[in-house]
């Protein structure tokens, strides 16, 4: 938010501690809450704890994960999801921030409640409301869609319906949350460059993908970023909505981990499922540094 | 040039309002069936207007656990969390901004890293500490401790601290304030509108937590409002009607935070993407 320089620090004593007690209750808790569960997850991936005392043996979850066929159902199921689904929704949200950049546009106030109020809907509310809405037989959706003359969809009843379900209910969501990002970059362009551009008689369109579009590739790459890791943790959702069927159809990386974790209570091989989460959250953080530039991302 | 503008608003115009309509519709969809008895709800044609059902429905929600007392777990968790949690960020934002020290770079670095770090690699061991070690599970703490180090916060609060002019601080001190003083005194009352974006974060975040309450909540009278929801919409004995109204509760005093505070929300959602 700040625009300010990184600050001119006092000089101050060579012992003096006064950060470090700042920076404690932080640190504290990261250290419990943190530091501790990640390398204990680690450990617990390598741990049989099937058996009792939990024994360890190397290969026990790691070679079963590459065997399980849940297992890779389950990612097949998130990256399509990421896939298709990210790409549209930034793509909307892009142009969702350029309509609210634009001075042609009126009644701003109405149109952010509409687009940014999902934001505040917490996931387990707006699964509700979207399993009420998407009720195969007597689902508002259905009833607009038949009245209309379409057919009616089974959308929670058939495969590919129900990761369209889930897909559109993510897009509702999340949508508004990138456009606010987005439109923040969009507002630190400078103006002077669309003037001058206009001045060389470029229209509307070749301003889009000449100024616009480069120069927002960071804060496009945050939100790629984010969405990504957002949908490698998709639970609440298939959850909810879906009930990850029909089938396993809607199955996710951590609604599976949830079914082995909590459900049949093993640990390990559940810490194997979340530590590969984590290993392609990080693949595709590394990736944004790469192409960034870490400084933008530290500073 | 002027005729071509227009052309262009109405264009622009005739493309946002039917979508917005459509952004709108879950959530009007939302309010009014929570009016509604089940077989208005789920009938061809629905009925669109608000209907007398409410006080049933309400009724309906409370039949299979206390709703109340979700709302009253929920509440006294978020705004617990949220204000300790607040200070925990600010503290530190503070002494990453204002203080030069060893360690600086790399503690700041750590806190960085961990923004992109899933919760799922913390939630068994977690689950195990809170549950088995701390016997804390089904306790308001077992959800309020481990968010306290919330690392978006604390670069959220780095990042607004850097404007805190040193002088100010340098002539506190030459005054003979104490640095507890000093914070608590000087820094944050210049911080108010920041510690205003963070607290609304963290308290939407706590408010709407699904994944670690769901884990460590088993007892009804310890759910909160979104696990109380998500275990009624697994059932079929409550309607529709009812969970409407759950919901309802869930959202609508953010709905109308949101068109008041509107600002502070947006600072906040945009805390991590702004770099200076």
């Amino acid at each position: 938010m700040s625009q300010a320089r990184p600050a001119r620090p006092a000089r101050r004593r060579r012992t003096d501690l006064t950060p470090y007690w700042f920076l404690l209750p932080f640190f504290a808790f990261f250290a419990i809450f943190w530091i501790y569960p990640i390398a204990y997850s680690f450990v617990l991936s390598f741990l049989n704890t099937r058996s009792r005392p939990w024994t360890l043996e190397w290969g026990f979850n790691w070679g079963r994960l590459v065997r399980d066929e849940f297992f890779w159902n389950a990612l097949g199921n998130t990256m399509t999801i990421l896939v298709v689904q990210v790409p549209i929704m930034l793509a909307f949200a892009t142009l969702l921030a350029v309509a609210f950049g634009s001075d042609l546009l009126r009644f701003k106030g109405f149109f952010r409640f509409a687009f940014f109020a999902p934001l505040v809907l917490g996931a387990v509310p707006y699964s509700a409301v979207f399993r009420l809405i998407f009720n195969d037989q007597f689902g508002i959706l259905n009833y607009a869609l038949t009245s209309i003359g379409l057919p009616s969809v089974p959308w929670l009843f058939e495969n590919v319906p129900a990761m369209v379900t889930i897909m559109i209910a993510m897009t509702w969501r999340w949508t508004g949350y990138n456009a606010v990002i987005l439109l923040s970059g969009l507002q630190s362009i400078p103006l002077t460059l669309y003037e001058a551009a206009k001045i060389d008689g470029a229209g509307p369109l070749q301003q889009f993908f000449g100024i616009t579009l480069p120069l927002l590739r960071p804060v496009l790459l945050f939100c790629f970023v984010l969405s990504t890791i957002g949908t490698l943790q998709l639970f609440t959702e298939p959850w909810l909505i879906t009930t990850t069927g029909p089938g396993n159809a809607t199955e996710t990386l951590v609604t599976y981990l949830y079914k082995t974790g909590f459900r049949s209570f093993n640990f390990g091989y559940a810490s194997a499922i979340a530590y590969t989460v984590a290993i392609i959250a990080a693949a595709f953080s590394l990736i944004q540094i790469r192409l960034v530039g870490g400084r933008e991302v530290q500073r | 040039m002027r005729r071509d503008r227009l052309v262009r608003s109405v264009l622009l115009h005739a493309l946002m309002v039917p979508l917005a309509i459509l952004f709108l519709l879950p959530i009007a969809w939302m309010l009014i069936s929570a009016t509604l008895p089940n077989n208005e709800i789920l009938a061809a044609p629905p009925t669109l207007l608000p209907g007398m059902h409410l006080a049933e429905n309400w009724r309906d929600l409370n039949s299979d656990l206390n709703f109340l007392r979700a709302v009253a777990n929920s509440v006294g968790i978020s705004v617990i969390f949220t204000t300790f949690a607040t200070l925990v960020a600010a503290m530190s934002g503070y002494a990453f901004a204002k203080f030069r020290f060893a360690g600086r770079g790399v503690l700041f670095t750590v806190v960085i890293a961990a923004l992109t770090i899933p919760f799922e690699v913390r939630a068994i061991p977690q689950y195990l500490l809170v549950a088995r070690e701390l016997s804390l599970a089904n306790t308001w703490w077992a959800i309020i401790l481990p968010w306290l180090a919330y690392p978006l916060g604390v670069f959220f609060m780095r990042q607004n601290m850097l404007s805190v002019p040193t002088d100010l601080l340098e002539a506190a001190r030459i005054d003979g304030a104490g640095e507890a003083r000093i914070f608590f005194r000087i820094v944050l009352p210049i911080m108010r509108p920041a510690l205003a974006a963070v607290a609304i974060v963290l308290f939407l975040f706590q408010w709407n937590d699904y994944f670690w309450p769901l884990l460590i909540l088993s007892q009804k009278d310890a759910y909160t409002i979104p696990v109380a929801l998500g275990t009624l919409v697994g059932l079929t004995r409550v309607s529709w009607g009812g969970i409407m109204v759950g919901t309802a509760i869930a959202t609508l005093p953010f709905l109308i935070l949101f068109l008041w505070l509107q600002r502070y929300f947006i600072a906040g959602i945009t805390a991590g993407a702004v770099k200076d």
